[in-house]
């Protein structure tokens, strides 16, 4: 089995490394579901970098396409694209966008970028797989701000109607958005209460502690005839110090000695203001 | 117009078991048989555009062919960009079908009446747009936007259209079709109102004006070759129209003209002048409150060929 604490970390580092040296991006929401993201894909997901669009594969959807470069540098990872994409991204010929585009980037299942859309569109995979009667399982990672998009509610009420027990909706719950803290802004708690309301079986675990995402994963369907939300308790900037919990971070990209403080926390190194 | 498009689903939906039928609590017991023949390829999604209209992306990425139907305005406007981004960027085999455009759904008033449509789909890149003008047409554009693999809008009139086509005629995506010949003046149109254009042409004739009418059964790809054979062979464009005179059919032609090098024909654009759709009533009594009525039509093109 993969060391996957190592694995996780080596994730950061591409993470890091992709935003600071390549196109920047929103650092600490990557790094709130890196976790996340390495059990998914290193331990739980059904499908082959070879051939990635398998019909009976499982699907994974980022519908908080914003934070892209987690899942690009998994994607490299496991061989879904050479890994020397990740140094163009956000350049001019890339093929690797601020948000993912499943046209352009093997691996990925839906172009997402505009909050609210991923979660429908996993509606649609999942149920076309229990129309097909396949063992095809559907995941998608929202943001807890994107809960605050109608859409997202119109999607959770019909997979309950529909008994899409074969979908697994993660919320990456680190408690804030864009401008501040959720609570402060338009306030959702109790979150698991509302998604339970809409018909779902819920669970909650705290979305650093690896052994705790396994074994959400490993019961899935929590319940026979209901869809899966498995609310992950994160940090933002979780792997920075200084970023974690800190809002103003999503928008802003290190300065050089911001960069070097990071660099010694993830055990990278800067040289000449690049990240190595 | 409803009938043949449920009557069309059935054929395609018998054939293929990935032809899904998606609606949105609309259609009342106009689906009972498709439901009762194809209880697996049925799905009433609830009051939630939004969600279908995703929902639908979702399915076709996985192979599947949803018609995602429902009232035209709720569709479009309701659920624009998950059309724009899941539907028209993922470039998803997903059929969106609107019904009630215009302002056949007359004394519902304007949340009802489809009037700008044309121009909000029309901007989106990969979509096909289709306007029938009777239930012949619609029949046969179901079944076109079946065989392409991208994403179609189907802009549909509602029950009772009546014929525009005394018989059957070769149908090809993107050509319109010239319903009467005429020298003076051309008249273009889409959807429920070549009807009532044909009525005017006819009442025209009657008066010794040779009013040609060309329909526009596809909007998006506009027929180029169609728009400037007419701008050349008669010098004078009428377009008419249910919708907001700006960015529907008559902004399609027009730039088309620009581009072309027909800038000086002879254009007038019948529609709404750029309001909602007053009144109550029956269509015609909207036909009639909004000056699209067979009546407006004649003086419009009396105006334009005395001029």
């Amino acid at each position: 089995m993969t060391d996957l604490k190592a694995k996780a970390k080596e994730i950061r580092k591409l993470i890091f490394k992709t935003i600071c040296n390549a196109g920047g991006g929103h650092l600490p929401t990557c790094l709130s579901m890196t976790d996340l993201l390495a059990v998914l894909y290193y331990e739980v997901l059904h499908i082959d970098p070879k051939n990635p669009k398998a019909p009976d594969r499982d699907r994974f959807i980022l519908s908080k396409g914003h934070g892209g470069v987690a899942l690009y540098a998994i994607l490299a990872d496991k061989g879904f694209f050479d890994m020397k994409h990740l140094a163009t991204h956000g350049k001019k010929g890339t093929i690797l966008g601020g948000h993912p585009d499943m046209h352009k980037v093997p691996g990925i299942e839906a172009s997402t970028g505009a909050l609210g859309h991923g979660l429908s569109f996993g509606v649609g995979t999942a149920l076309a797989a229990k129309t097909d009667a396949t063992s095809s399982r559907t995941f998608v990672v929202i943001g807890d701000g994107e809960c605050q998009e109608g859409s997202i509610w119109e999607a959770a009420l019909f997979a309950a109607q529909a008994k899409l027990d074969n979908l697994t909706v993660i919320v990456d719950h680190n408690k804030l958005q864009a401008m501040g803290k959720l609570d402060e802004i338009v306030g959702l708690e109790s979150l698991a209460a509302k998604w339970k309301a809409f018909g779902w079986r819920v669970t909650e675990i705290d979305g650093h502690d690896l052994d705790r995402i396994r074994e959400a994963f490993r019961n899935l369907p929590l319940e026979k005839e209901k869809p899966n939300c498995i609310i992950a308790h994160t940090i933002k900037g979780k792997g920075i110090s200084f970023m974690e919990n800190v809002p103003i971070w999503h928008y802003r990209q290190p300065k050089s000695e911001e960069m070097q403080l990071a660099c010694d926390e993830l055990g990278l190194q800067l040289i000449e203001g690049v990240v190595t | 117009m409803r009938n043949a498009y449920l009557s069309a689903l059935h054929d395609l939906a018998k054939s293929n078991k990935n032809i899904l039928a998606l609606i949105s609590d609309n259609g009342a017991i106009v689906y009972d048989k498709f439901r009762a023949d194809f209880p697996g390829q049925y799905t009433n999604c609830g009051i939630s555009e939004a969600n279908m209209v995703g929902m639908a992306a979702g399915l076709a990425s996985s192979g599947k062919i949803p018609f995602a139907y429902t009232i035209s305005n709720f569709l479009v406007y309701r659920a624009y960009e998950q059309i724009r981004n899941d539907v028209c960027l993922q470039n998803m085999n997903v059929k969106l079908v609107g019904i009630g455009v215009g302002f056949v759904y007359s004394s519902l008033g304007p949340t009802h009446h489809g009037t700008e449509d044309i121009a909000v789909m029309r901007c989106l890149p990969h979509l096909t747009i289709f306007s029938p003008a009777d239930p012949l047409e619609t029949k046969k554009v179901t079944l076109a936007a079946a065989a392409i693999n991208g994403p179609v809008y189907i802009r549909l009139a509602t029950g009772g259209t009546p014929a525009v086509y005394e018989k059957d005629y070769d149908f090809s995506v993107g050509k319109a079709v010239e319903i009467m010949p005429g020298k003076d003046v051309a008249i273009f149109s889409t959807g429920s109102s070549v009807h009532e254009v044909l009525l005017a042409v006819k009442e025209l004739k009657k008066e010794g004006i040779s009013a040609r009418l060309v329909n526009f059964h596809t909007i998006k790809p506009i027929d180029r070759e169609m728009i400037v054979k007419a701008a050349r062979e008669t010098g004078r464009i009428l377009v008419v129209e249910e919708q907001n005179i700006n960015g529907g059919l008559a902004g399609a032609i027009s730039e088309i003209l620009l581009e072309e090098g027909w800038g000086k024909v002879k254009f007038c654009r019948m529609g709404l002048k750029d309001v909602f759709a007053k009144g109550y009533g029956t269509y015609d009594d909207l036909k009639e409150l909004n000056g699209l009525s067979k009546a407006h039509i004649v003086a419009a093109v009396q105006a334009m060929v005395r001029s």
